[in-house]
Parts: C-alpha cells; structure tokens; sequence
C-alpha cells in the first residue's frame, strides 16, 4: 500500500460520566477498504465511528483521519468533516429545504461551489442513489428509505473521501432496507472507502473486507467475513452471530 | 347531567343564552350608570377619533395617540427582540460568564415591577443618561419584554432537533452556518405563535408609560377626560381600540403562519 491509511486510531479511549464507551480502541482503515462494525447495542459502534468526524472527542488516544490529528478544538475539524461523508440512523435531513436544496447547501455554503454548479453536482448524485423525481419534494414527503438514499446522496455531494453509516437502515422499515443497501453496495463497489456499523449481515459478507466485533467499549475481534461468519475466533463473537443469525 | 349538556349545547339554546348572559351585563351597567345619574354623550365620543371635513379625513385625539402608541410599541419590540436574541445567545453559549451575565439579567428584570422599572428609567437613569420620556419608555418595555423574548427565543432554537446540527456539522458547517442556513429557518415556525403573543402583551403594557406622560393612547384618553368628564365613554373607547388593534394583530399573523405551515 502506497498510500497511508484513511483512518489511523491507537488507543482511543472515550468516557461518559461513569460508562466507558470506549476503551483503547485501535482499528486502521485502508483507502478503499470497506470496514463493517457490529456488536450488541451499547459496545460503542456509534461512538467509535462519531469520533472519526469528530462529532464526538476521543478523551485519550490518539486519532488520525485523513492524515490530520483530531483532538478536542481541533483547528482543521471543518475541513475534515467535508472530507469524511456521515450517514445518520436517523436520516436527519433538513425538513424546511427540499431534496435538491438539502444537497446542494453544503456545497454552496461550505465549499462556496456556485447555485448552477451545486445544482449538477446534486443532480448527478440523486441520479445515483435512483430518485432524480424526488428533487423538488419535501424530505417529509418522501417514505424512509427515499429519505435515507437522501441522506447518502447530501453526504456524496460533499465529494468525501470516506463514508461512514451509522446503523443506516435500522430505522426503517423491512421493506425498505434493501433500497438503501443497494445503494450502499453500488458505493462500495465504485472503490468508496466505507466504514459502516450495521447488523445487516448478508450486507456485510457481501462488501465488507473486514469484520469488526466489538463488546463494551472494545474491539473483541477483527477478521475478514469468510472467517468470522463461519468461524469466529471468540465465544463472544460466536454468540452475538447465534443470536442475529438464529432465528 | 349529560342531557343537561346536550340541551345547553344546542345552537339556539346556546345562542339565547348567550344573548341573555350578554343582555344582563350591559342592562346593569346601564341602569348602574342610570342610578348615579350619569350623562351619557356618546355623540361626544367620534370626534376625538376622526372628523370629517372639507378637508377630508382628519384624525382626531385618540387616532395621533393611537400611532403614538403604536410607535412606541414598534420601537420598544425591535429593542426587545435584539436584547432577547442576545441573551438568549449568551445562554446558549456554552460560556460561564455569558450564562452568569444572562441570569443575572433575567432575575432582576423577572423580579423589578414595570412600573418601578419605567421610574428607575425615567427618575434616575433619565437625568444620569440624557433620556427623554421617550427614551425610557421605549428602553423599559424592550427590556422588560426582552426577557420573555429570550426564553422564546432559546425554547424555540432547542425545539430543533439535535440531529440537526449534527448534520450541519457533519457537513463541515461552522455552528454560525449551521444556526443561519438549519436552526433558525426550522425555528421561526415554533417561534411565531409566543412572539405574536408577547407584541400584544406589550402593547397593552405600553398603556403604562402614561404615568410619565408619554402622549400615547392612554394618556390622550386621560387627557380627553379631565377635559369632558366623559369617563365611561373614553375608557370604553379606549379599551375598544387596543382591543381592534391586537385582535387585527392576531389574525394577520395566523395567515401568516398558515403560510409558513404550507409554504
């Protein structure tokens, strides 16, 4: 590999008043690689992949996103954040713009991209996540899983060089997830660099690289798809997986 | 009990009743007025508000207190909403001396009575600051209301999402972009229903800065009285036009809000 890894954590630990939510965490993403994190509700998926676009700060540890340190005030935080796409459970679109004007505000406002340019950039991305129609509507007038696709679409137009998803389909409904995943796995398979915590398991064999497991605030084991599916290393991971898979 | 309901609700016994209830109250105004020997002259009354002559329409007394009033309430709002939007930008800023500068605010606004508020203007700030009567009326009621404006202020900015700004920020918005482009357009709609409701608040408190002779409504009705006697007449036409004016007030904003809603 010529270039440096997109994401460098070493040790990264993270508190909440008395809960650990993160416990010396280390994990390297390649460009290019797609990473999937999973793990029981409350193992810090979320918060490990906040902190990688600093929406939350590592307390200790040291992060490197993109070849710039992150810390508490980080100067370049702005900068970094265009270069790192984010992808919410909760889709969290503007409701009082429309589609069009939900992608095309961080362009205009952020990277200062002119109305006619924002525009063809936003364009061209709806056009990929498959709902050009919906441009002029209202993000409530669109059912989740149009909604989501939205969302990857607004965090694209950002042209990032990482994408991460937290937990993007768990908020919506059975017949809409697999909408959202195709979209998904177009990007993943147009060499995006992607690190996505989901529970969505035939997602993860079908892109995923690597196989992150974490438990309580750790990561309890890394391995490539084939092997932690079929045999993973803890019992831990063996568990978790009876339980998703099971039934 | 719940046929009794039933009955009352009906639309003509409701109306009848209305009617009466109505008529009985007028009635013993009336004959109250009527026992005192009261000399009613409501054809006195109209041209204190207009008059019409070759020269077309005039306002009268009541009509240049009225624009007075509304003047003053006009100023006073605008200074209120600046101080309310500074406070409740301090509140909201995280920063220890701006929280501590805004409850230090609040608290005594909260707890000083207009009235003395408008004095300690006019009395002692007045001659110290240069304030004309004016003057202290409009600063007293923008900071007297300036406080409820800046709790409408900061419950309307925290009812937007926190997911919001997240996703501002995860754009690479800075939090003044953030607050322009995302917060404050979701906000205005949560924001527009107390605001109206504290302009007509303040409104009817500006009645108050006639006690330092502000020429505004209720000093020219006072005015109009120790002149005529005519006590009932003018307090009822008084009331009346606060009362068109607010209600105009009220509604002109309920279209607006429907346009907001729908727009």
């Amino acid at each position: 590999m010529t270039q440096q890894p997109v994401i460098i954590a070493q040790d990264i630990s993270k508190r909440f008043n008395d809960f650990q939510a993160l416990d010396r965490v280390s994990l390297t993403v390649d460009p290019g690689e797609r990473v999937v994190i999973c793990g029981p509700s409350g193992s810090g998926k979320s918060t490990l992949i906040r902190c990688f676009n600093g929406l939350e700060t590592h307390d200790d540890g040291k992060l490197t996103v993109d070849g710039r340190e992150m810390s508490e005030g980080s100067p370049h935080i702005r900068q970094l954040r265009q270069d790192v796409g984010m992808v919410f459970q909760q889709f969290n679109l503007f409701p009082h713009l429309t589609v069009l004007e939900n992608l095309m505000i961080g362009p205009r406002k952020v990277r200062g991209l002119s109305r006619h340019k924002a525009e063809e950039l936003a364009r061209t991305y709806l056009d990929r996540v498959h709902i050009p129609e919906q441009a002029d509507k209202k993000p409530e007038q669109l059912s989740g899983g149009q909604q989501q696709r939205v969302a990857i679409a607004r965090a694209l137009c950002m042209e990032p060089r990482v994408m991460l998803f937290d937990e993007p389909t768990s908020a919506l409904d059975p017949e809409m997830i697999g909408e959202v995943l195709d979209v998904m796995v177009d990007l993943a398979q147009s060499g995006m660099t992607m690190v996505v915590v989901t529970h969505e398991m035939g997602f993860a064999r079908k892109v995923a690289d690597r196989m992150v497991f974490m438990e309580a605030g750790r990561i309890v084991e890394i391995a490539p798809p084939e092997k932690f599916f079929s045999n993973p290393e803890t019992r831990r991971a063996q568990r978790f997986l009876n339980q998703i898979l099971g039934h | 009990m719940i046929r009794l309901r039933r009955i009352l609700n009906l639309r003509v016994v409701a109306i009848a009743l209305y009617l009466a209830i109505m008529a009985t109250i007028i009635w013993a105004s009336w004959a109250g007025a009527q026992r005192m020997g009261y000399n009613w002259q409501w054809y006195r009354v109209p041209q204190y508000l207009y008059t019409l002559s070759d020269d077309g329409f005039q306002p009268g007394e009541l009509l240049i207190g009225l624009w007075a009033s509304v003047k003053l309430s006009t100023a006073a709002f605008a200074l209120a909403v600046v101080l309310g939007g500074a406070i409740a930008m301090l509140r909201l800023s995280g920063l220890i001396v701006g929280r501590g500068l805004a409850a230090v605010y609040l608290e005594l606004i909260r707890n000083i009575p207009l009235l003395v508020l408008l004095y300690l203007f006019y009395y002692v700030l007045g001659p110290i600051f240069g304030l004309d009567r004016w003057g202290a009326a409009i600063i007293t009621l923008a900071i007297f209301h300036s406080a409820l404006i800046s709790e409408i202020f900061r419950a309307g900015i925290n009812s937007v999402a926190p997911g919001q700004w997240e996703a501002a920020a995860a754009i690479g918005m800075s939090r003044g972009q953030a607050f322009r482009h995302i917060i404050i357009p979701q906000s205005v709609r949560f924001m527009l229903p107390p605001l109206t409701g504290e302009v007509v608040h303040l409104i009817k408190s500006s009645a108050i800065v006639s006690v330092i002779a502000v020429a505004e409504l209720t000093t020219v009705g006072r005015n109009i009285i120790s002149d005529t006697y005519m006590s009932f007449e003018i307090w009822f036409t008084v009331a009346a036009v606060y009362l068109v004016l607010t209600l105009l007030l009220s509604f002109g904003v309920s279209v607006l809000e429907r346009r907001f809603k729908t727009g």
